[in-house]
C-alpha cells in the first residue's frame, strides 16, 4: 500500500496539478490569515490538509471553493488561472465541497436533495425519472448505495454523507473538498467512507480531505500539507512522513502524541451514581432520549462514555447537572459523594465540588460576549474567595484570573480581551482553568479536547488524569475512541439512549468498541 | 474611543438631518441651530428646564438598561412611571399630614413599590410562564394607564380643579426645589437621579447579582450550567428596573406638580429606550443621553414661537430625527455585536 501510494504520487507529478494555490494572502483586519499559502494537489490523489484550529486550512479552502476572494495570489484549477465570485463558479469549474455539518433538508428525500438547486426542468416539470436513473448509475460506479425516497432525517449520518458526496458528483464534481468528514462518524462508517474515498480517486476523482486526525491523514492520503499560523509547514509524501512529524510542524515544536496514564488507585467512596435516569420528553432540538441509565463512578477513576454524538450523550449530561429542569421530564436519581440530589438547584450541585467541561463550549462554558476576567468568575462568583456580602472581591478575581491564565497558558494573556475573541482552543484552556479553580471532586468532562490544538489536548489529558489522581472521580464522554480509550479506567458504550457495553482498560480493542458504538 | 464617538456622530448626523429640513421648509438653519441652543441652554431657567426635562429621562433610561444588561426589553417604563407617580400622590393624598422628611421618604418608597411589583409582574411571567416581556410589558402599560384613570377619577379626584388630576399632596411631601434655575422646578429628584445611576453602577459591576443578571443576559445555557437561576435574575431585573421608573413620580408629584397629572408623562417611558441605547445601557452613558434628550425637548419647544416656518409639529419631526438617528445607531452596534457572539 506504501509502495502504491508513492508510485501514484511520482507518476502524477509530471502532469499539471489539479489544484494549485499560488502565494494565496487573506487578511480579516489586522489578522493574517493566510500569508502566502503555496498548495498543489495532483489529479488523481487524495490530499490531506491538516493543521490546528485557526492555522488557516479553513480558509484556504474556502477561497478555493469561491467562497471569499483573496487578498493576492492565484489559483490555479488544471493549470489555468481562475477568479471566482461565488461558489457557483467553482462549481462550474468542477469543484464541490462537503461541509462539516451536511447542507441536506431533512424532510426531503435523498433524491430531492440531490436535485435541489440543480432540477432538470423540462416544461416547468423536475424530470426525477431521468435524474433518477443517471444517480443510480453514479451510485453503482462509485459503490455508494442511497435510499431515494427515505427523507434524509431518517437516515444515518453516514449515509446523509454518500448523500452530500453523490450531490457533488451530480453536478459533475471532479475535485472534491471534505471538511473534518469523520468528525460525526463511527469507526465503521469512518472505514466505509474512506474505502469509497479511495474508490472515487481511483475512477480519477481528486480528493481534498481537511482534518486534525494524524491516522487518518497517515491511513488514506497520498499527500499531505500543514498548516501552522496561516503558513504552509510541510508538503509530502505521506508514505514519507510519521504522525510525530506532522504533529510537530502542526504545532511548532515537539509534541507528545499519547500520555503515559498511570494506573488509577480508585478510592471505595462513590463519587457519582446515576439509576434508572430515563428522558421522557426531549431536550429542545433533540430527538434522543434516555432509557434507564444507570453506573456509578467511583472517586480516583475516570469513566469514559464513548459513543457517536447523538445517542443521549448530550441529554445525558443535561439529566445529570439539571435533574429536575422543566425543559426536560426525567425520572431516576442522580447521587454525588452520597447525597441524592435529584431535586436540587444547578448552583448548590456545583457547590458540592462538582466541576463542569460542558460539550458545547460556547453556548454553556463561556460569555462570549464578556471579558475573560468575567467568564473566569463564571460559576464561582458567589464563592468566599471571591465574594463578599453580595459584593465582587476584584482583587482577588484579577489575582485568580491573572494566575490561572498564566498556569493554563491561555493566550493572548489579557484578562480584558473578550472571551469571543480567543481561540477554540484557548477558550477550552480558559473553561478548564475556571472548572480546576474548584478543586473538583467530580469532574464532568463533556468533549474536552474537540477541536482543541494537538498541543493543547496533551495539556489538558494531563490535568484530567491529575485531577484523577488527587482523588477526583471522573467522567469522560467524548466522541474520540482514542481519547477514550487513553484515558479511561473503565469504559461505558453508549448506543440509543441506553448504556450497551462495559469495558475495562486494556480489555477491548478499537474495533469491538466501533461495533458497539454502532449498536451491534 | 470609537465607543463613544460613534454615538455623537449619530447624534449630530439626525440634528444635521432636522436642520435640512428646516432649510427645505423655508428657515435658515444656522438661526435654527441658535435658537435649539439659546432655548436649551441661553438662561438659567432654561437650563433649568432642560434638567427638569432630563431627570425623569435618566430613570427611565436606566430602568430600560438594567433589564437591557438581563437581556431584557423593557417597554413598560411608562406603565411603571405612571403607577409609582401615582402611587406617591395617593400616598400624599390620603395621609396629608405626615411631617417631612418621613412624608417624602414614605412616598419615595410608594412610588419604588409600584414600579418594582410593575416590573416584577413580566418578569415573574417570563420566568415562570416562558411568555415574551415586550408583549407583557407593552399590555402592563395599558393597564396602568386605566388604572391611573380610575384612580384619579373616582378615588381621588381633586373636587377644586376641572383638570383630570388628584386631590394635592400635604406640605410635609414637597421636596426641594433649587432656587438658581431661575423658577423651573429643579428639584432634589437631580440628585436622586445622579445617585441612582451610581448605585445601579455599583449593582451592574460590583455586586454578584449584577454580574448573574449580565450572565443571563449574555448567554442563558452558560449562566444556567454555572448554577444561576435565570428566571430569579429577570424578575429581579425587570423589578429594579420598574423601581427605577417608579422614581419619576418623585421629581413631578413631589418636586412639581404636588398631585398626580393624568398624562404628564410626554412619553418618558418610551423615550428612555432611546436614552438607554444610545448611552449605550452604561449609567454615565445614560445620564450623558438623559440630557441631551432634555435639551431637545426644552430646545424644540421653543422653535415654533421663534420661527415663522417651523411649526410646533416640524420641531417634533426635528426632535424624532435626531433620537431616529442616535436609536438606529445603538439598535444597529447592539445587533452587530449580538451578530458576533
Amino acid at each position: 500500500m506504501a509502495a502504491d501510494t508513492t508510485t501514484r504520487g511520482e507518476e502524477h507529478s509530471r502532469r499539471a496539478a489539479a489544484v494549485e494555490l499560488r502565494g494565496l494572502t487573506k487578511r480579516f483586519g489586522s489578522v493574517v490569515a493566510n500569508a502566502g499559502v503555496n498548495l498543489q494537489v495532483e489529479a488523481g490523489t487524495i490530499h490531506g490538509v491538516i493543521g490546528e484550529n485557526g492555522a488557516g486550512k479553513s480558509t484556504a479552502m474556502k477561497m478555493l471553493f469561491g467562497i471569499s476572494p483573496p487578498d493576492s495570489g492565484d489559483i490555479l484549477v488544471n493549470g489555468t488561472t481562475c477568479v471566482w465570485s461565488s461558489p457557483a463558479d467553482a462549481i462550474a469549474a468542477g469543484i464541490g465541497m462537503v461541509h462539516q455539518h451536511f447542507m441536506l433538508a431533512g424532510p426531503y428525500s435523498a433524491l430531492d436533495n440531490i436535485l435541489l438547486g440543480a432540477e432538470p426542468v423540462r416544461l416547468g416539470m423536475i424530470e426525477r425519472k431521468k435524474a433518477r436513473v443517471r444517480l443510480e448509475a453514479l451510485a453503482r460506479q462509485y459503490g455508494l448505495p442511497v435510499d431515494w425516497d427515505a427523507p434524509v432525517e431518517k437516515l444515518s449520518v453516514g449515509v446523509q454523507q454518500r448523500i452530500e458526496i453523490l450531490k457533488l458528483l451530480y453536478r459533475n464534481a471532479k475535485i472534491l473538498i471534505l471538511d473534518e468528514p469523520t468528525a460525526v462518524l463511527t469507526p465503521q462508517e469512518t472505514s466505509d467512507l474512506f474505502r469509497n474515498l479511495k474508490k472515487l480517486r481511483d475512477e480519477g476523482k481528486t480528493i481534498i480531505l481537511i482534518t486534525h486526525k494524524l491516522k487518518e491523514v497517515m491511513s488514506f492520503t497520498d499527500r499531505v500539507t500543514v498548516f501552522r499560523a496561516g503558513r504552509v509547514t510541510g508538503e509530502m509524501e505521506t508514505s514519507r512522513t510519521s504522525p510525530q512529524e506532522l504533529a510537530n510542524l502542526m504545532v511548532g515544536r515537539k509534541v507528545v502524541l499519547s500520555i503515559d496514564v498511570p494506573p488509577a488507585r480508585v478510592r471505595d467512596e462513590l463519587a457519582m451514581e446515576v439509576a434508572g435516569l430515563s428522558l421522557a420528553g426531549a431536550v429542545a432540538g433533540s430527538r434522543h432520549q434516555l432509557s434507564d441509565v444507570s453506573f456509578s463512578v467511583n472517586c480516583g477513576e475516570i469513566v469514559g462514555i464513548a459513543g457517536v454524538e447523538g445517542n443521549g450523550q448530550s441529554e445525558l449530561l443535561q439529566a445529570i447537572l439539571h435533574p429536575r429542569d422543566p425543559l426536560c421530564r426525567t425520572s431516576g436519581t442522580v447521587r454525588f459523594l452520597g447525597e441524592d440530589v435529584t431535586s436540587w438547584q444547578a448552583r448548590k450541585i456545583r457547590n458540592l465540588g462538582v466541576a463542569v467541561i460542558p460539550e458545547d463550549r460556547q453556548g454553556e462554558g463561556l460569555l462570549l460576549g464578556e471579558p475573560v476576567r468575567e467568564n473566569f468568575l463564571l460559576g464561582l462568583q458567589r464563592t468566599s474567595a471571591f465574594s463578599h456580602a453580595g459584593l465582587l472581591n476584584l482583587e482577588n478575581i484579577q489575582a485568580a484570573a491573572t494566575r490561572a491564565v498564566e498556569e493554563y497558558d491561555v493566550r493572548p494573556r489579557d484578562l480584558a480581551i473578550l472571551a469571543g475573541k480567543l481561540s477554540g482552543g484557548n477558550q477550552q484552556k480558559l473553561i478548564v482553568a475556571r472548572e480546576f479553580q474548584r478543586k473538583p471532586r467530580v469532574l464532568i468532562a463533556a468533549q474536552p479536547t474537540r477541536g482543541v490544538d494537538v498541543g493543547a489536548i496533551e495539556f489538558i489529558h494531563n490535568r484530567i488524569v491529575r485531577a484523577r489522581d488527587e482523588g477526583a472521580g471522573v467522567v469522560l464522554v467524548s466522541f474520540e475512541l482514542d481519547e477514550i480509550l487513553a484515558l479511561s479506567d473503565r469504559i461505558l458504550v453508549m448506543y440509543e439512549g441506553r448504556i450497551d457495553a462495559e469495558f475495562s482498560r486494556g480489555q477491548a480493542t478499537e474495533r469491538e468498541l466501533g461495533l458497539k458504538m454502532a449498536g451491534s | 474611543m470609537r465607543k463613544f464617538l460613534q454615538p455623537v456622530l449619530a447624534a449630530a448626523f439626525g440634528l444635521a438631518v432636522g436642520l435640512g429640513v428646516t432649510w427645505i421648509a423655508g428657515e435658515n438653519p444656522w438661526h435654527v441651530l441658535q435658537i435649539l441652543g439659546k432655548s436649551a441652554f441661553g438662561s438659567s431657567y432654561d437650563v433649568g428646564m432642560t434638567l427638569f426635562y432630563s431627570t425623569p429621562l435618566i430613570f427611565t433610561g436606566l430602568a430600560v438598561a438594567v433589564p437591557f444588561q438581563a437581556g431584557l426589553f423593557n417597554i413598560g417604563a411608562e406603565g411603571q412611571l405612571t403607577l409609582g407617580a401615582l402611587a406617591a400622590a395617593a400616598v400624599g393624598a390620603l395621609w396629608p399630614g405626615l411631617p417631612w422628611p418621613v412624608a417624602p421618604a414614605f412616598a419615595i418608597l410608594a412610588a419604588i413599590f409600584a414600579g418594582t411589583i410593575w416590573g416584577a409582574i413580566p418578569g415573574w411571567l417570563r420566568a415562570k410562564r416562558g411568555s415574551h416581556e415586550v408583549i407583557n410589558t407593552i399590555m402592563l402599560n395599558f393597564i396602568a394607564a386605566g388604572l391611573a384613570s380610575y384612580v384619579t377619577l373616582y378615588l381621588l379626584k381633586n373636587p377644586d380643579s376641572q383638570n383630570p388630576e388628584t386631590r394635592p399632596i400635604g406640605a410635609g411631601y414637597l421636596i426641594q426645589q433649587f432656587g438658581i434655575f431661575g423658577g423651573a422646578p429643579v428639584s432634589m429628584a437631580l440628585p436622586l437621579a445622579i445617585v441612582a445611576a451610581v448605585l445601579v453602577w455599583i449593582l451592574l459591576w460590583r455586586t454578584v447579582v449584577g454580574y448573574e443578571m449580565r450572565a443571563v443576559g449574555q448567554s442563558e445555557p452558560a449562566a444556567r450550567a454555572a448554577g444561576i437561576n435565570p428566571g430569579r435574575m429577570r424578575i429581579i431585573a425587570l423589578a429594579v428596573g420598574g423601581g427605577l421608573a417608579g422614581l419619576v413620580g418623585v421629581g413631578e408629584v413631589l418636586g412639581n406638580a404636588g398631585k398626580f397629572r393624568l398624562g404628564f408623562s410626554p412619553e418618558y417611558g418610551f423615550m428612555g429606550i432611546a436614552v438607554a441605547l444610545l448611552g449605550r445601557n452604561q449609567p454615565a452613558g445614560v445620564i450623558a443621553a438623559a440630557l441631551l434628550f432634555g435639551a431637545l425637548h426644552k430646545g424644540t419647544a421653543d422653535l415654533d414661537l421663534e420661527t415663522e416656518h417651523v411649526t410646533r409639529e416640524l420641531s417634533l419631526v426635528l426632535q424624532a430625527l435626531i433620537i431616529l438617528s442616535v436609536s438606529a445607531e445603538g439598535l444597529w452596534s447592539w445587533m452587530k455585536k449580538r451578530g458576533e457572539s
